[in-house]
């Protein structure tokens, strides 16, 4: 056997001086050299570990040697077999989690970049349009599905049925399709024309799409099953916001994350006023939370011309949530980490701004239930952060506009929706669920596989 | 594409569009509203629904020019069509037989009252409807809002027509007649429902207010428009718009609503500009 090449082809990347002052992709992608040297240290093992690692069952190790023979068409036919969202997942998996965690060469602390080639082969595809192997359109089986939310979770599950010559319709509540991918993760990390490209991939295989289309609101999920469709799927998120319950939370100049990303992402008031929704342009900002949420926040606020952007986190930099390279990212552009830190009030001027933000240091006690180290507050601890801007990214929780509004469905306490984790099917006849409606707030790639499954069985119960 | 089938000047700055949206108006009640965007830079905003008709599959809205997403609307006609018009939002307003119910609008708020004056006098309520506006020439709808009224007196601030004076004296001495009022519905400009508020809560009778803070999604997904009732933090677009209106803290609805004064001027200064040019 050929000696092992552990050097990863690195990602070249935007500098971080200029890339904190714009919103354009910080990652730059792999040329065609780079991609396939990176393609020919895959030693293509006959156990492909690799793949047990993909919640879709990308078949890894087949599409990166095509990206090595320089079939690129081909890269794209076996890549797209299994995912239909290969420019996304290759750009924010957690492939450090995943896919590249079980590649066997991760034992040598060198994977193969298995997400930078995924990305590569789907920009190639977007950059050379019509050059794939065109798939043969399946024979229409007469079933109609709905398809609720069009995050990741609802256009796989779109996808999947229509490939199986199922008639999709795929309901969404907001202008546009993509869910979290279009108003939450940023333009510098996941540009919306990547998503846009790949959700009219979606909509080519037949998917019909309905915007602005608040199930619960217009017809509820029973009046879909009583309308003519046969099955429907869940995919809503967990879009609604949490506040910390602390006192000044109402002052002027106070965000969730979701208002502030949804006002720069969704409505790109980064370009406002050409685009008509303002946000307000912090410059001493506190960004409270330490998963992907805050980091995203954070990096937005100093692409808007903030002079100082904290991140204020409770617990230490070990316990953050967020991807390791997305804190690397924000510490690199200028992000200052106050940790071990916890807001106790918001203070606010006789306008009602906030113009300070009060916190406990904090230490680590006993783990909790997480099997993380509980935070306890540090009695007279308090200091003051100036700030004319705040951003609280403490995470999300179902919407309970659909379960509110069904007869039938099984929430739990933290208002998630109770669904088989194998097959997604909740307890409702002809209802299936998946994504962040079924496990709160998790990632990409855990919702497309839920997407998946419950197509696979959706498909199994029409065929019954 | 949802397409504007009617356009009718209520007055120069009031307008009403009747929009062809058919399944917004098969599930639409009173009381409840939807998010417009005109088009793809556009912002989205919320205009309660002022009507609605199932077999026309149509959708009134009445909005008054304030800025530039509502300047901007002003400028389309019949046969031109927005970008987005979502709905039904919000709950619906309470309808039930409550015995006498005082209807006080302000403004605009009388196009957002007269589907719920409608509903309440078809549930066997008594209906007296309090009218004000600034001047006459601000004032439209008083036959609608008079057809589901068993009284109905209007005030103008300047005495041009009716009453001279605000809504809040007739509002007063009808509490004072001794009259039993059961419930008290106030739409208008969030001045003029904290006054109401404030004259009705020595009197203890129930005031349903509407409240309209800032959205971006109206569907409760962002929390910008929060709102503080009763002590408690809630959302406008999902456990509203419709609160009780002594609960309601209005000092902070009126701050939270200046968040974007020098962004919308800017915006509409901008607008003007590109739109003269
Ligand atoms: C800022 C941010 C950054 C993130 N970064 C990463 C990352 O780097 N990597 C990663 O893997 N994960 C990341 N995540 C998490 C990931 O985005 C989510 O786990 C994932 O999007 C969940 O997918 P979903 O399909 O379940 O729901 P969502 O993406 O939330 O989509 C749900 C959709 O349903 C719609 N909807 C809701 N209610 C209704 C209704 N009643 N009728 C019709 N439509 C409705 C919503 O509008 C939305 O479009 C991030 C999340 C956020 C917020
Ligand atoms: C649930 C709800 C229902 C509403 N129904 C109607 C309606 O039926 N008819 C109607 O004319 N208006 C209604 N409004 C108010 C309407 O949404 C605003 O007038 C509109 O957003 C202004 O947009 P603009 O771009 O034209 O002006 P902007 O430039 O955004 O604002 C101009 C001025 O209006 C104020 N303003 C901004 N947003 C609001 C708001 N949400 N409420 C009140 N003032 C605001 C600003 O402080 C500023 O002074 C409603 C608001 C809510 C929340
Ligand atoms: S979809 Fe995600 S987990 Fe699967 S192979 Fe691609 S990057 Fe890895
Ligand atoms: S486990 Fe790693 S080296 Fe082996 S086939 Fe998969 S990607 Fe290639
Ligand atoms: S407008 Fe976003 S939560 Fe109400």
């Amino acid at each position: 056997m050929a000696k092992l090449n552990l050097n990863r082809v690195p990602m070249p990347r935007q500098d971080p001086k200029k890339r904190a002052k714009n919103f354009d992709e910080v990652a730059l992608g792999y040329s065609l050299k780079q991609a396939k040297e990176e393609a020919s240290r895959c030693i293509q093992c006959p156990k492909r570990n690799c793949v047990a690692g993909c919640p879709v069952d990308v078949d890894i190790p087949e599409f990166i040697k095509a990206i090595g023979e320089g079939d690129m068409p081909e890269a794209v036919r076996v890549l797209k077999n299994k995912n239909s969202l290969p420019g996304i997942c290759g750009r924010v998996c957690p492939q450090e989690t995943q896919c590249e965690a079980t590649c066997s060469l991760a034992k040598k602390d060198a994977p193969i970049a298995i997400g930078r080639l995924e990305r590569f082969v789907a920009d190639w595809e977007r950059a050379n349009a019509g050059a794939a192997r065109p798939v043969d359109p399946p024979k229409p089986k007469g079933k109609r599905v709905a398809v609720v939310g069009s995050g990741p979770a609802g256009l796989t599950a779109a996808a999947d049925l229509a490939k199986l010559g199922h008639s999709v319709t795929l309901f969404e509540a907001l202008h546009v399709a993509g869910g979290v991918l279009m108003y939450g993760i940023p333009e510098f990390r996941l540009p919306k024309e990547i998503v846009q490209a790949e959700v009219d991939y979606v909509v080519s295989l037949g998917v019909k799409l309905e915007l602005d289309a608040v199930v619960g609101k217009l017809a509820t999920v029973d009046e879909l099953l009583n309308d003519g469709y046969q099955a429907v799927f869940l995919g809503t998120g967990a879009g609604a916001p949490m506040f910390m319950n602390i006192p000044g939370e109402n002052l002027n100049g106070i965000y969730s994350a979701n208002e502030f990303l949804t006002r720069v992402n969704l409505m790109k008031a980064y370009r406002f006023p050409e685009y008509d929704t303002p946000v307000k342009l912090g410059k001493r900002v506190v960004v409270i939370g330490g998963g992907n949420v805050a980091m995203d926040s954070a990096r937005c606020a100093l692409r808007l011309g903030a002079d100082k952007v904290y991140i204020v986190y409770r617990r230490s930099e070990k316990e953050m949530p967020a991807r390791r390279e997305e804190v690397e990212n924000a510490m690199e552009e200028g992000i200052e980490f106050k940790l071990l830190t916890n807001p106790k009030q918001m203070l606010g001027d006789e306008k009602n701004w906030v113009v300070g933000i009060e916190c406990y240091e904090m230490k680590l006690g006993e783990p909790d239930d997480s099997g993380r180290r509980r935070p306890i507050v540090k009695e007279g601890s308090e200091f003051t952060i100036d700030v004319d801007m705040v951003v609280e990214a403490l995470g999300t929780r179902p919407n309970p506009l659909v379960s509110s509004t069904t007869e039938g469905l099984e929430t739990t306490r933290w208002g998630t929706l109770v669904a088989d984790e194998e097959t997604g099917k909740t307890v409702k006849d002809r209802v299936w669920a998946g994504g962040d409606i079924v496990t709160g707030a998790a990632t990409v790639i855990s919702a497309m596989g839920a997407g998946k499954r419950a197509a696979a069985d959706i498909d199994r119960f029409l065929r019954r | 594409m949802y397409k504007i089938l009617l356009k009718q000047d209520l007055v120069p700055s009031i307008h009403l569009f009747e929009v062809a949206a058919p399944a917004v108006a098969k599930k639409a009640r009173a009381g409840q509203f939807v998010m417009v965007r005109i088009d793809q830079k556009g912002e989205r905003i919320p205009l309660t629904i002022a009507d609605f008709d199932q077999k026309e599959g149509s959708v009134t809205i009445v909005f008054m020019e304030v800025g530039t997403t509502t300047a901007r609307l002003a400028l389309m006609e019949a046969g031109e069509a927005i970008a987005d018009f979502v709905g039904p939002l919000g709950l619906p307003a309470e309808i039930k037989k409550f015995g006498t119910v005082a209807c006080v609008a302000g403004g605009v708020g009388v196009a957002l009252i007269t589907p719920i004056a409608r509903e309440l006098k078809q549930a066997g309520n008594k209906i007296v409807s309090i009218l004000g506006a600034r001047s006459q020439d601000l004032l439209f709808w008083e036959k609608e809002l008079g057809a589901f009224s068993d009284r109905l007196i209007v005030t103008t601030d300047d005495g041009s027509y009716g009453r001279k004076g605000v809504v809040t004296e007739p509002l007063k001495e009808l509490l004072e007649s001794g009259e039993k009022v059961d419930r008290v519905i106030a739409i208008g400009p969030v001045v003029m429902m904290k006054f109401c508020s404030l004259t009705t809560q020595p009197f203890g009778v129930k005031t349903i207010v509407s409240l309209n803070p800032i959205m971006v999604d109206g569907t409760g997904m962002c929390g910008c428009c929060r709102v503080s009732v009763g002590g408690e933090t809630r959302f406008a677009c999902v456990d509203g718009p419709d609160f009780d209106g002594h609960e309601v803290d209005w000092d902070l609805l009126l701050a939270r609503q200046t968040i974007y004064l020098d962004e919308e001027k800017c915006s509409f200064e901008q607008w003007q500009k590109s739109h003269s040019s």
